[in-house]
């Protein structure tokens, strides 16, 4: 649904993202993470067609953001961090605006209005000045906002940012029960928003990704293991299981398979070095070591940035809610 | 088409949201009524005198020369110098400081389609102007025999005049978030186009006839007296094409910074 290849962008001299490629699927929540200045926003304002990339290319819905942008934006949604609405305008007027602009056609603008404002819950304020509505309203239109043309994909910057715990559990409600219809992208810097909504997440720092996976798999490889990467020349399941009786290994993951070489993903415990110890036992089974080295990014540094503490969580448990 | 209109509909409205439509409406309604009074009042006093004097053939002066051309030619224009920069000058630099401008801008419509819209909006209100200063005209011609054609003529120029400030304001309100910057810049910039004429007066060559031609103010004589010279349709539309065409630069321009 959304391909990003090879997409960097600079504003000048300065690179903000930097060779980014990943994919979202039809149906998927997918989590962008990553500390604030990232370059989460960069990214969703090239994909959205607000900005050009520099380089690289970037598919939504199958037509690509540059070459057919108009065909693009028709099946694009966009929350951007600061809801963009007219605070003089009532919700109903803002909405029918947003729906001419989107081409919506006419007929259906005022079917469209009702069914998305009971979608997010906005019905009994449709009459109201947006300047006049609370922080989690104005968020909740500019979400309707981005729903009006049932777009394929959903691009949301920070969706729960700057909300009370109650409207943050509402937001995140909500955007599960989008998935399936749509395919959402997020972006946060707050570690437990993406295990409650997201299915799969992008793990971004100083302009490029540096992990992807599952929440789970993230929170596992955060919760303490080393990864080194092995190539080797030999016989794959053999390797395996050799690799697997050094002490300290835990598991062993294959990596890609080519020409007779084999990698493997090796995780350890935390804070040992195996490496020395996975080198000696490929070495003494006569096979050819040729590459052995740490994955290089530690995860752990780029989570020690993002904000762990979750608002609505904590007030959940009764515990007094901290600065965020 | 359906866009352009989209987009002006919201434009004009947020006038009426917003105190700029009744504020410029009712600055321009008392100046202009002053105006016309003023140019009603000499005309009559003028009038009585020369009956006075002569009272040969008991012709009356023209009241197109007294009154029409004067207030349209004159006084008006430049009160529009000031007030039409409070129209132009929130178009983009209010969309920007509210972040709106993404959501225009990631919608499936053009630069041009927005750029369009906008103008159309502004000026939609600007006719509203438009029919205010041409009601008092019509009042002239409910009690009094002016030529009609000269009036026509000068609609016409009024419109295009109005079109060429709101569509140099439009541009400079692109380069700034805040819309008071884009309001001062608007009216110095028009201002100064609008004196360069006097450049006539003292540089004689071929460069300052060029520079004098480029004034707001040296094209609309001959709309006032009545003329539509080609020439003055084609500066107007010029400056209006070029406004948009640089308005557009400057969008464009606008997605590559942060």
């Amino acid at each position: 649904m959304i391909e990003v290849q090879d997409l960097t962008k600079r504003y000048g001299p300065t690179v903000a993202v930097s060779g980014v490629s990943f994919e979202a699927q039809k149906g998927e929540v997918l989590g962008f993470l990553g500390p604030n200045g990232a370059g989460k926003t960069t990214t969703m304002r090239v994909i959205t067609g607000y900005l050009p990339p520099s380089s690289g290319k970037v598919r939504v819905a199958g037509y690509d953001v540059v070459e057919e942008p108009l065909e693009a934006k028709r099946r694009t949604g966009y929350l951007p961090e600061l809801p963009p609405v007219y605070p003089d305008m009532t919700v109903v007027e803002y909405l029918a605006f947003v729906a001419r602009i989107k081409g919506v056609p006419r007929r259906e603008i005022k079917k469209r209005i009702a069914e998305t404002s009971e979608r997010v819950a906005i019905t009994d304020v449709q009459a109201r000045q947006i300047g006049q509505l609370s922080k989690g309203y104005r968020q909740r239109v500019g979400l309707a906002q981005a729903l009006i043309h049932n777009p394929e994909v959903l691009v949301l910057d920070e969706p729960t940012a700057g909300l009370d715990p109650k409207q943050i559990i509402e937001t995140r409600e909500l955007i599960k029960n989008l998935a399936g219809q749509h395919t959402v992208v997020l972006s946060t810097h707050i570690l437990p928003e993406v295990s409650k909504t997201c299915q799969r997440v992008v793990v971004i720092n100083a302009g490029k990704i540096v992990a992807v996976g599952t929440p789970d798999e993230l929170t596992h490889r955060l919760q303490g293991y080393e990864t080194v990467l092995i190539t080797a020349e030999g016989p794959a399941e053999e390797i395996r299981e050799r690799l697997q009786r050094v002490s300290g290994v835990n598991m062993v993951e294959p990596r890609g398979a080519s020409d007779g070489r084999v990698t493997f993903e090796v995780h350890s415990e935390k804070g040992k070095d195996v490496r020395a110890e996975l080198a000696r036992a490929v070495v003494e089974s006569r096979w050819r070591l040729l590459e052995l080295k740490t994955s290089g990014l530690s995860l752990e540094d780029i989570f020690l940035k993002l904000t762990t503490r979750d608002l609505g969580e904590m007030t959940a448990d009764g515990q007094p809610s901290g600065p965020n | 088409m359906r866009n352009i209109i989209a987009v002006a509909g919201k434009e004009l409205r947020a006038y009426f949201h917003s105190p700029i439509a009744y504020l410029v409406m009712t600055v321009y309604t008392v100046a202009c009524g002053f105006v016309f009074y003023s140019y009603v009042a000499i005309y009559l006093e003028d009038t009585f005198r020369m009956q006075m004097m002569g009272g040969a053939g008991g012709s009356s002066p023209s009241l197109n020369e007294y009154i029409i051309r004067p207030m349209l030619e004159g006084f008006l224009m430049v009160i529009l110098l000031f007030l039409l920069p409070l129209v132009s000058m929130r178009l983009y630099a209010e969309e920007k400081r509210s972040g709106t401008i993404e959501l225009l801008l990631t919608s499936p419509l053009t630069d041009l389609q927005i750029i369009l819209g906008k103008f159309l909006g502004t000026m939609a209100l600007f006719g509203m102007l438009v029919v205010l200063t041409f009601f008092y005209v019509g009042l002239l011609f409910l009690y009094g025999n002016p030529n009609g054609k000269p009036v026509i003529a000068s609609a016409l120029g009024f419109i295009l005049y109005g079109g060429a400030l709101l569509a140099i304001g439009m541009w400079i309100s692109t380069f700034t978030k805040n819309q008071i910057i884009a309001g001062a810049v608007s009216m110095v910039a028009l201002l100064l186009l609008y004196v360069l004429v006097w450049v006539r007066d003292y540089a004689t060559g071929p460069v300052g006839q060029f520079i004098a031609n480029i004034s707001l103010s040296s094209h609309i004589d001959n709309f006032a007296k009545g003329v539509i010279d080609l020439g003055d349709v084609c500066y107007y539309v010029s400056v209006i094409a070029l406004g948009i065409f640089f308005t557009a630069r400057s969008v464009e321009a606008l997605k590559g910074r942060p």
